[in-house]
């Protein structure tokens, strides 16, 4: 496969491989982006697949999504796709949607049969006369076909042929952009290694889809994507549930404090505790208990133990937890909770994004209750939040929520694999023997950062008792004096407002002194970052703020904020970010750009929203 | 937990100096000494030793003891004394909960702890009440029972303990009675002992909401017939002159009188607290007191594998076959990477 004629150079492209949720399109896109991330791309992107494992074959509801951006300047997984990949007539009709005006798509002409069309609920024998396709830019491949001549003598049986009906796709995929087949070979092969027949196979396939697109398209132009010159050191792929959990293990390591999990099954979240579970070779202690319950409250047994512990859910499984959180912060003990959000109400949509358990983060315990809530920005900025989150949690003695969400969580990015010495030490805020002798009781405090000392049983002379029951002050012994009980609450309260001056501030982007600010928070900072970058290349001037810390906030948030003449919130929800930032800034006209789909933005809906409201004015 | 130390600990390094909150009767008063008893002969020290409790009257105990401790949230502690022992094998965990905070709202906690065999002790409080909340009936009290929640007499069935446990496959279960301190202390450091889940249950009277629920079986004079205290390796004997014995009778238990119907001491069975097959203990440990007498002491202790000792032994393993260092030195070593330069 020598270099080829005729090869144009792209900065950016984005490929959406689409089909039946059994047909591999997650492990295609996957291999794809693994490869141009090795090659010096950046890379963002966004697995978008059914809750049903397997939905019935060939029909709309059973198909399965991945979308990547590939390229330079990437910072989402594109709003619409260049090239669309089909496998069959219910794939092509619910991705059409996603594809750029003028887009190419690649088809399995053979897929088109009678019972696949009536699957998916097309009126006539024409999928794309009927979905007003332009035949031009169209590549029907006959990719069935191909397959089974290909793998005519393999001597392996009809449904196992059909399993490697993606790596067509790949192959093709691969020549089109110019991407090495022994890399993409490389991978299978690992991934297949204690099954050389169907390595074998697959290698022959991949070979014949990119052969196939040399030998019939030899005229069509093929693309060379265009790398960034990235920070020098060892690079990995990385998707926001493993930096999640890796984060939380590089906190272990600064603190000295082993990792505990305790955890129950959740999708989108689950993927943390897999990771965590593997990483038993790394001393973990990852437990999966009877229910979201016990997760909670096996960590909490654990942090009482010393250790950093943590536990991991979703939407359902926050609501579930909100009593042992509540625990937590009246014994003031460390904790982190990691919410990947999904869509809700109740089981709602699970396999899709959203914001909205920010309220629930917040605010969703009974009684004065609050506690440190952080947020990432991106697959990688999961790593360093679930490290700050741990960190908070440790030395400000206190349970800290880590909001991610389904879009960060399964997204993937290139990642810089840190070395120790970037992140700092993490000092937990252990008793000393002065403080025990000085008649330490087990609510003293730090009277600065009202931040309790931590003994941990084992420690002679500091046996102590805590519990979900009020203390007294001075004493730490029961209490229901109602002075007592106030000044608890406003000094719990105090302990996480203090946390401000322990976080970084707030910073803005784009146009520094404009009149108008876009801000967001968490995962929709890809798409709040290429919107800025788009409308201020369009010339309206926006400045950009993403809040990583939510509570507390970071210390010039609020005069950052009023500095500008517009504030605008864009979020993924009907508008709770808005409404707290507005409870900090009364008389100040907060406008808002929400979505509630189960999707993360589009770049395009953020410009034109911002255009909007500024044309109301 | 270090009991190879030298330390000679008596119940008072166990007693802290709140004074008990219980109501003036109650059976917590006399359980709370006796396990500051048990505590000392087991003889681990105090700041080894942690008591996790739920809510209720029995979970405020962990404020009268001298250890590590928490007072969590209601039906929990199982969950919570699970997550300290799995992080740290080396204390001794103590759960106290009682028949509402254990088998209803904890009771998938409690189920869970026993089939892991998570090696906690758990001391469940049983008096067929809810107290805290001023009397409604329990998970254990008894079809028909009259109480605020129940003014008309309860239309369920009520769990039995012992058969719980069994069900779960519990490695441990003993029985004590408030007023049976001695046999309690005896199974609390049984219990102790016991690598695994134990649950120790003692019927306990509630002076005010269910005063008496137990006394035909406990007041003295009726004790001697009505229950029987089985010790592991000796005679199923109980009545007055212990001429009363326990035998086998087809795939039953029955009660016999020695020297009558034919019977004599030799057709007592003998008590195997460690026989891996529970048939036998099952069938003794739901002996009600009615036909036959009601088993107080240690029905079942067997070993088996611990889930905080298993977890622990996976990570020794694992870690040292894949000989990581740090994260760093994981990723690099089991993850595809490249490298700019």
């Amino acid at each position: 496969m020598s270099a080829q004629p005729n090869v144009k150079t792209l900065d950016k492209v984005v490929i959406r491989f689409s089909g039946d949720s059994g047909d591999g399109m997650q492990l295609v896109g996957n291999i794809f982006s693994d490869v141009s991330a090795g090659e010096g791309n950046m890379i963002s992107t966004f697995p978008d697949y059914p809750a049903e494992i397997r939905a019935p074959q060939g029909s709309l509801s059973g198909v399965s999504g991945f979308q990547v951006s590939v390229g330079k300047d990437v910072h989402t997984p594109g709003d619409e796709a260049d090239v669309l990949v089909s496998m069959n007539p219910a794939a092509l009709k619910t991705n059409l949607q996603y594809l750029k005006p003028g887009g190419i798509i690649i088809c399995d002409a053979d897929s088109f049969t009678e019972a696949n069309l009536k699957k998916a609920l097309y009126k006539t024998n024409d999928p794309i006369e009927e979905l007003g396709i332009d035949p031009d830019r169209i590549m029907l491949v006959p990719m069935t076909t191909l397959l089974k001549h290909t793998l005519a003598d393999s001597g392996l049986d009809a449904k196992s042929i059909m399993k490697c009906k993606n790596m067509l796709a790949l192959g093709l995929i691969c020549w089109l952009f110019d991407k090495p087949v022994d890399k993409v070979l490389a991978k299978l092969k690992a991934k297949f290694a204690k099954k050389p027949a169907i390595y074998e196979a697959n290698e022959r396939v991949v070979n014949a889809g990119w052969d196939y697109g040399h030998n019939t398209h030899a005229g069509m132009p093929t693309y060379r994507i265009e790398s960034d010159a990235a920070q020098p050191g060892i690079y990995t792929d990385i998707n926001g549930n493993t930096a999640t959990a890796w984060g939380l293990i590089m906190a272990s390591e600064k603190s000295h404090r082993p990792l505990f999990l305790g955890s129950y099954p959740i999708t989108p979240a689950t993927d943390i505790l897999h990771e965590l579970a593997k990483r038993k070779d790394l001393g973990v202690k990852a437990c999966q208990m009877e229910d979201e319950i016990a997760g909670v409250c096996s960590a909490i047994g654990a942090s009482y133990g010393g250790h950093l512990a943590v536990t991991t859910t979703s939407g359902p499984g926050l609501a579930l937890k909100s009593e042992g959180i509540g625990l937590a912060v009246m014994a003031e003990l460390p904790l982190v909770i990691v919410d990947v959000q999904r869509g809700g109400p109740s089981t709602g949509l699970p396999t899709k994004t959203e914001q909205t358990d920010l309220m629930q983060a917040l605010y969703g315990r009974n009684g004065e209750s609050p506690l440190c809530v952080v947020a990432a920005t991106s697959p990688t900025d999961c790593f360093d939040m679930a490290f700050q989150a741990a960190r908070i949690a440790i030395e400000h003695m206190t349970p800290v929520i880590l909001l991610t969400d389904a879009f960060i969580a399964n997204g993937s990015s290139a990642w810089r694999v840190p070395d120790e010495k970037d992140y700092p030490e993490i000092k937990p805020h252990y008793i000393t023997g002065d403080i025990l002798e000085a008649g330490w009781k087990p609510f003293h405090r730090n009277e600065e950062t009202k931040v309790r000392y931590w003994a941990i049983p084992g420690t002679e002379g500091a046996m102590h008792r805590v519990g979900g029951l009020e203390k007294d002050y001075h004493t730490s012994v029961i209490s229901t004096d109602g002075p007592n009980h106030e000044l608890m609450v406003k000094t719990r309260r105090e302990k996480v407002a203090k946390i401000a001056a322990d976080i970084p501030l707030l910073e803005v982007e784009g146009t520094l002194d404009a009149d108008t600010i876009l801000v967001g928070w968490g995962g929709t900072y890809g798409h709040l970052l290429s919107a800025c970058a788009e409308l201020n290349s369009d010339g309206i001037p926006v400045a950009l703020a993403q809040f990583r810390y939510i509570n507390p906030l970071p210390a010039n948030a609020l005069e950052t904020l009023k500095k500008f003449k517009r504030i605008i919130v864009a979020e993924l929800n009907t508008g709770m970010f808005a409404d707290y930032l507005q409870m900090h800034l009364p008389g100040k006209e907060i406008l808002r750009i929400n979505k509630i789909e189960g999707q993360p933005f589009m770049v395009n809906e953020i410009t034109s929203g911002v255009k909007k409201l500024l044309s109301e004015d | 937990m270090d009991t190879a130390n030298n330390t000679k600990y008596t119940a008072a390094h166990f007693k802290n100096e709140q004074a008990a909150r219980w109501c003036p009767g109650c059976g917590d008063h006399a359980i709370l000494s006796t396990l500051h008893k048990a505590m000392a002969e087991v003889g681990v020290a105090p700041h080894n030793t942690a008591v996790i409790s739920g809510i209720g009257c029995s979970s405020r105990l962990p404020y009268y003891m001298n250890t590590y401790g928490m007072h969590t949230i209601h039906g929990r502690a199982a969950a919570i004394a699970t997550g300290l022992k799995t992080a740290r094998p080396d204390l001794m965990v103590w759960e106290v909960s009682g028949d509402g905070d254990g088998l209803a709202i904890g009771g998938n906690h409690f189920i869970h702890a026993l089939r892991r065999n998570v090696d906690i002790n758990i001391l469940l409080f049983n008096n067929k009440i809810y107290g805290l909340t001023k009397g409604q009936y329990s998970p254990t009290s008894d079809r028909g029972f009259v109480s605020k929640s129940s003014p008309y007499g309860t239309t369920e069935d009520p769990f039995i303990p012992a058969e719980l446990v069994f069900g779960c496959r519990g490695k441990f279960f003993a029985r004590g009675f408030d007023v049976s301190l001695d046999t309690t202390k005896e199974i609390m450091i049984a219990a102790a002992k016991h690598k695994g889940t134990s649950v120790v249950e003692v019927l306990q009277n509630c002076v005010i909401f269910n005063q008496g629920i137990y006394s035909w079986l406990t007041d003295k004079e009726a004790r001697v017939d009505h229950v029987i205290h089985l010790v592991h390796g000796e005679k199923m004997l109980f009545g007055k002159d212990k001429n009363k014995g326990l035998v086998q009778d087809g795939f039953s238990l029955k009660a016999v009188t020695i020297g009558e119907d034919g019977y004599t001491i030799d057709d007592v069975l003998v008590h195997d607290a460690h026989k891996e097959d529970d048939t036998l203990q099952r069938e003794l440990a739901l002996m009600d007191g009615h036909n036959l007498p009601l088993a107080i002491g240690v029905i079942r202790d067997v070993s088996g594998l611990t889930y905080e000792e298993d977890v622990e032994h996976q990570v020794n393993e694992v870690k040292t076959k894949k000989g990581f260092t740090s994260l760093r030195d994981m990723i690099i070593k089991s993850r595809e990477t490249w490298e700019v330069k």
